[in-house]
């Protein structure tokens, strides 16, 4: 398919923002101006100024010469960038592939999108008018190339839309500035006589080359369409998408599920086509004003069931604002796995789709609790008891080693050991009575010890020797003495009950 | 004598039509769990431990919860025999999950649900109890009133999956829908010719409420994988503390 681009120019970015900030500035000269080695020099200046002749890049003293009540505003460094890559985000709308074009303008590529809006002239009218009701002074065109597109834009004078395969002619007529040369080449090719495009296009390449060195060759091929131009889109182009623009604003939430369920049937039928699954979806509402809502989903296994994946978002729809009402919306899958169709068998549930079911039902508790809540563990190769066990990253992981049984393990592990006062009179053997908590456990019962060592290659420190004791009442408790019997009075801690 | 047998009969036969209506139906050949719990199977209706049930359990400190984690376990580990997965919700965990194996259970067919707040808990409990898909569902919810009560035991009828809440240092312990209330405390274990060693686990295993059952108390020991009833004679509970709870 041909490629086709469009080419935004903001002709006053930061004083049309300014004025749109402060209304009451409207068709007054003031200008937008920072320090500059010791001066001030004026970054921006507003129409009215330039018609006066306030230039961009004079220094203020000169200009308040000119026009000694000419207002001046401190202009914020790095404003432009912000400004363009939000007004990049808001052109989302027309098409997938935005990106902004340093200084004051966007590049659009509009590759099969301008259909939808009837034609190209519609399509391009649409976001002109529309800039520019919201008090941008914009001009666009549209053409093969985005070289060819941003002459057009800054230079044209017959037409925005430049048919497939002419922007030759298009530019012949335009100055040499049109095809983004750096400012000694135009300087050059002035001095030369070259005025127009036309007047040096055809000339032979070794020529021009040889005058003006590799770039021109260059920018002519990338408007001519004979070099490959990329752009950086401002967000970048998910695999898996599906829009829906709305001809009327949508603002209710009977609406939005509507448009909700429409996208995500023929996501999950792609999805299903190409037996994948997500993991996370986000759906994005863009609101009239220029605003974006979104909510976000994960799921704990794959999935690509459009009910499922809708409940999940339907615990969320409640937080979206629509205000004025939402135009588009954007369903994305920035996650995506491989559908496994042996997960079922790896146990043995009864009953078909059980392990589906599971993982839905998971997906609407994390949706709920938070993606942190699910644990599931798995035996790990340690005899340390607080990292025996590692935790699955997967419902379909399985064990790497048996759960061992060989050694007692209490049914409840305290978080962290806790200090007891013990009477031990015997070394080696577990202590008569323990205070724990206030109370006094008299021992009538014991097992022991279980020595435990430090993994040496983790972390230093004493041994433990384990005892399972039981005290008069039949409490079982899992306690503790850490390092030799002896040496400078060990202590003694309580590790868990069992049951 | 003819006429009295004729009516004991018509009687079972009524209990039974009412016992169906109220969700105790006889288990179907296929999904009959044994639990080996013996006499205290006794006390339910159809002297069939009522899976497709809300059970709760009472305990009041952390030795008490420790041995009510492991009935529970226990209970779990029968359920479980046949596969599946199992859910256990809770908001401070100390459940040590390899001690799981010991009652028979593969600790990795377990999920795990730490909620950060009791508010979800319920939900969550509820949420579960509607997927049929799942052997069992514990939950340790501290405050349950009898709505909540309610809505879990309307969830476990229609996806008949087995519920077992431990309530541990409940504030107030007022009615609930629940088909069984249990207790259960640690009492010392017994080992032969005074041998060195602590022997298996021994609990004292109390029902304080059934619905449409008899309430009691016995004494059961965990021994290789199943419970083992201690035949030592209690007298059939006439406490009046049990009978107040009954």
């Amino acid at each position: 398919m041909q490629r086709r681009y469009v080419s935004i120019w903001f002709r006053h970015l930061l004083t049309d923002r300014w004025v749109i900030r402060n209304p009451q500035q409207k068709d007054i000269p003031f200008v937008l101006a920072s320090p500059e080695r010791g001066r001030m020099v004026i970054k921006a200046a507003s129409p009215e100024a330039e018609k006066l002749g306030i230039l961009t890049g004079m220094v203020l003293a000169d200009a308040r010469a000119v026009l000694p009540d000419l207002q001046v505003f401190d202009d914020k460094p790095g404003l432009a960038e912000k400004l363009l890559s939000g007004l990049a985000e808001w052109c989302l709308r027309y098409t997938p592939v935005v990106a902004a074009d340093i200084p004051g303008g966007l590049i659009l590529d509009i590759t099969g999108c301008a259909h939808l809006w009837g034609s190209e002239r519609a399509y391009l009218k649409d976001i002109t008018s529309r800039l520019r009701g919201s008090g941008y002074d914009v001009r666009a065109a549209v053409a093969d190339t985005i070289g060819a597109a941003w002459g057009i834009c800054r230079y044209g004078r017959i037409t925005p839309l430049i048919e497939t395969g002419t922007q030759k002619q298009a530019l012949a007529t335009l100055p040499p500035a049109a095809l983004r040369l750096e400012e000694p080449t135009l300087e050059r090719m002035h001095k030369l006589g070259f005025y127009q495009i036309g007047s040096f296009i055809d000339l032979p390449r070794s020529v021009l080359r040889r005058r003006f060195g590799q770039p021109l060759l260059n920018r002519i091929d990338q408007a001519l369409g004979y070099m490959q131009e990329n752009i950086t889109p401002v967000r970048p182009v998910e695999p898996y998408q599906e829009r829906l623009p709305c001809l009327e604003p949508i603002r209710t939430a009977p609406g939005i599920e509507i448009a909700l369920k429409a996208l995500l049937l023929p996501l999950c039928t792609r999805l299903g086509t190409e037996s994948r699954g997500l993991r996370k979806a986000v759906f994005r509402g863009y609101r009239m004003d220029g605003g974006i809502q979104m909510i976000e989903i994960g799921t704990n296994s794959a999935s690509c069931n459009p009910e499922h994946l809708f409940k999940l978002f339907q615990l969320q729809i409640s937080t979206l604002r629509p205000d004025l009402g939402f135009e588009l919306f954007i369903l994305e899958a920035p996650v995506t796995e491989n559908l496994d169709a042996v997960q079922k068998s790896l146990w043995s549930i009864s009953g078909t789709g059980g392990l589906t079911e599971i993982a839905e039902l998971l997906d609407r508790l994390t949706g709920r609790g938070g993606m942190d809540i699910v644990h599931r563990y798995l035996p790990d190769e340690h005899y340390w008891p607080e990292r025996s066990i590692k935790t699955a990253t997967s419902l379909a992981e399985n064990p790497q080693t048996a759960w061992r049984t060989d050694r007692p393990r209490p049914v409840s592990l305290l978080p962290q050991p806790e200090l007891i006062q013990v009477a031990a009179p015997i070394p080696d053997y577990p202590p008569i009575l323990f205070r724990y908590k206030g109370a006094v456990h008299h021992i009538k019962k014991a097992d022991g010890p279980e020595r435990i060592e430090q993994e040496w290659w983790i972390q230093e420190g004493l041994h433990r020797d384990y005892y399972c004791v039981e005290d008069e009442s039949g409490a079982r408790f899992w306690i503790f003495r850490l390092g030799h019997y002896g040496a400078n009075n060990p202590q003694w801690f309580i590790h868990g009950f069992f049951s | 004598m003819e006429q009295t047998a004729t009516k004991n009969d018509i009687f079972e036969k009524l209990q039974k039509q009412i016992f169906s209506l109220q969700g105790f139906n006889a288990p179907t050949q296929g999904k009959h769990v044994n639990f080996g719990l013996g006499p205290v199977e006794q006390s339910f209706p159809n002297h069939v431990f009522p899976t497709g049930a809300v059970h709760e359990l009472v305990s009041s400190s952390p030795v008490d919860a420790a041995a009510t984690t492991g009935f529970m376990a226990a209970l779990l580990g029968k359920l479980m025999h046949a596969g599946g997965l199992s859910l256990w919700i809770s908001r401070k965990r100390t459940l040590y999950p390899p001690a799981l194996k010991f009652f028979g259970i593969d600790p990795d067919r377990v999920i795990f649900i730490d909620v950060k707040n009791e508010k979800d808990l319920l939900w969550m409990t509820e949420e579960a109890l509607k997927c049929q898909a799942l052997s069992a569902v514990i939950a340790e919810i501290k405050d349950m009133d009898l709505t909540a009560s309610r809505r879990l035991q309307l969830a476990v009828e229609q996806s008949r999956v087995t519920a077992l809440l431990h309530r541990m240092n409940p504030g107030t312990m007022g009615n609930t829908a629940c088909a069984a209330r249990w207790k259960i405390t640690p009492i010392a274990s017994f080992l032969a010719d005074d041998m060195p060693g602590v022997g298996f686990f021994r609990w004292d295993v109390q029902l304080l409420k059934v619905r449409n059952g008899e309430s009691g108390k016995w004494q059961i020991q965990w021994k290789a994988g199943r419970f083992d009833h201690l035949k030592i004679m209690i007298h059939k509970t006439t406490d009046k503390d049990l009978l107040k709870t009954g």
